[in-house]
């Protein structure tokens, strides 16, 4: 059950991004196996259809839960025909470290 | 090359995969079954159980009122096949999404989302706190308690109600008077 979470920077100590879809680095990692990959995002600048990239990359990595602070308007829709869960953080000041920490329970 | 079809939104997969005729006969004819589409099923379902008109339905859907209609025809002609030619009904596939329901945790504060409607979610998926709160069932918590809304729409900006329309999403609506979105009156972040 492989995890994205949307960070800011690409260090444990970055935390999350204000978006999910023009985040600077995407972390997937895996609870079991405690493995993590830091992916910079190649959508970040684009003008249009970001959510929409940005998702089809996460799901050719087999991720089955993201985390962001924000989602974009097009992006449930989406998440919902694959079956990709949302957890969503609002305003929260916790580094991608403690996210992880947290997922291991 | 065709237009690409716009994902239609079904709110609950059918509880039944089909229909099997029964019957003497049912041995003769051919095992290939009628597909009836996830969003043929809930064309009907809306229409015909919910008892909504079309237009009320495409909106549930987010389809337009015109490719609602498409939905349903295909959907009764498919079944009017069945029931003639004594074949089986299988309902699968379609280009659709389900709703999915929205919950809280109580533990680290967040909010996710269950897209597999078929398994109940029991802890926070991320911090496995058991201590959740469904969006869908308000009364569980002091928040949804808190939660009364009316059938009125509102403006945010002047104040000025009007009756709700069901169907019609509040926001859809614009003020007579100054023309901004109207609200749901009552929904947090309204004043009014």
């Amino acid at each position: 059950m492989k995890v994205a979470i949307a960070s800011n920077g690409n260090t444990l100590e970055s935390g999350l991004d204000s978006t999910f879809a023009r985040c600077n680095f995407f972390v997937v990692y895996d609870p079991e196996t405690r493995a993590m990959e830091f992916i910079p995002n190649p959508n970040k600048d684009l003008e249009e259809g970001v959510g929409p990239a940005s998702v089809q990359l996460l799901e050719s990595r087999s991720v089955q839960k993201i985390v962001a602070s924000e989602f974009g308007l097009k992006i449930k829709p989406l998440l919902d025909s694959l079956k990709i869960q949302m957890i969503v953080l609002k305003e929260s000041k916790k580094t991608i470290k403690e996210i992880m920490v947290m997922l291991n329970q | 090359m065709p237009r690409i079809k716009t994902l239609r939104k079904v709110l609950n997969p059918p509880v039944i995969k089909g229909f099997k005729p029964y019957g003497p006969e049912t041995g003769n004819l051919s095992p290939e079954p009628v597909n009836l589409l996830f969003e043929e099923y809930e064309a009907l379902r809306l229409c015909d159980y919910d008892m909504l008109n079309h237009q009320q339905a495409s909106i549930m859907m987010v389809v337009s009122r015109p490719t609602f209609t498409r939905i349903y025809a295909s959907a009764l002609q498919k079944i009017a096949r069945a029931f003639v030619e004594g074949k089986q009904i299988s309902i699968d596939g379609g280009k659709v999404y389900f709703d999915s329901d929205w919950y809280k945790c109580a533990g680290c504060g967040c909010n996710f989302n269950n897209p597999e409607r078929e398994k109940a979610i029991e802890k926070c998926p991320l911090c496995g706190n058991p201590q959740i709160v469904s969006y869908d069932f308000p009364g569980d918590d002091d928040e949804g308690n808190a939660r009364h809304w009316e059938y009125v729409c509102v403006c945010p900006q002047c104040g000025f109600e009007q009756e709700h329309q069901l169907g019609i999403p509040c926001s859809h609506q614009v003020c007579p008077k100054c023309t901004h979105k109207m609200k749901r009156k009552g929904t947090p972040g309204c004043k009014f």
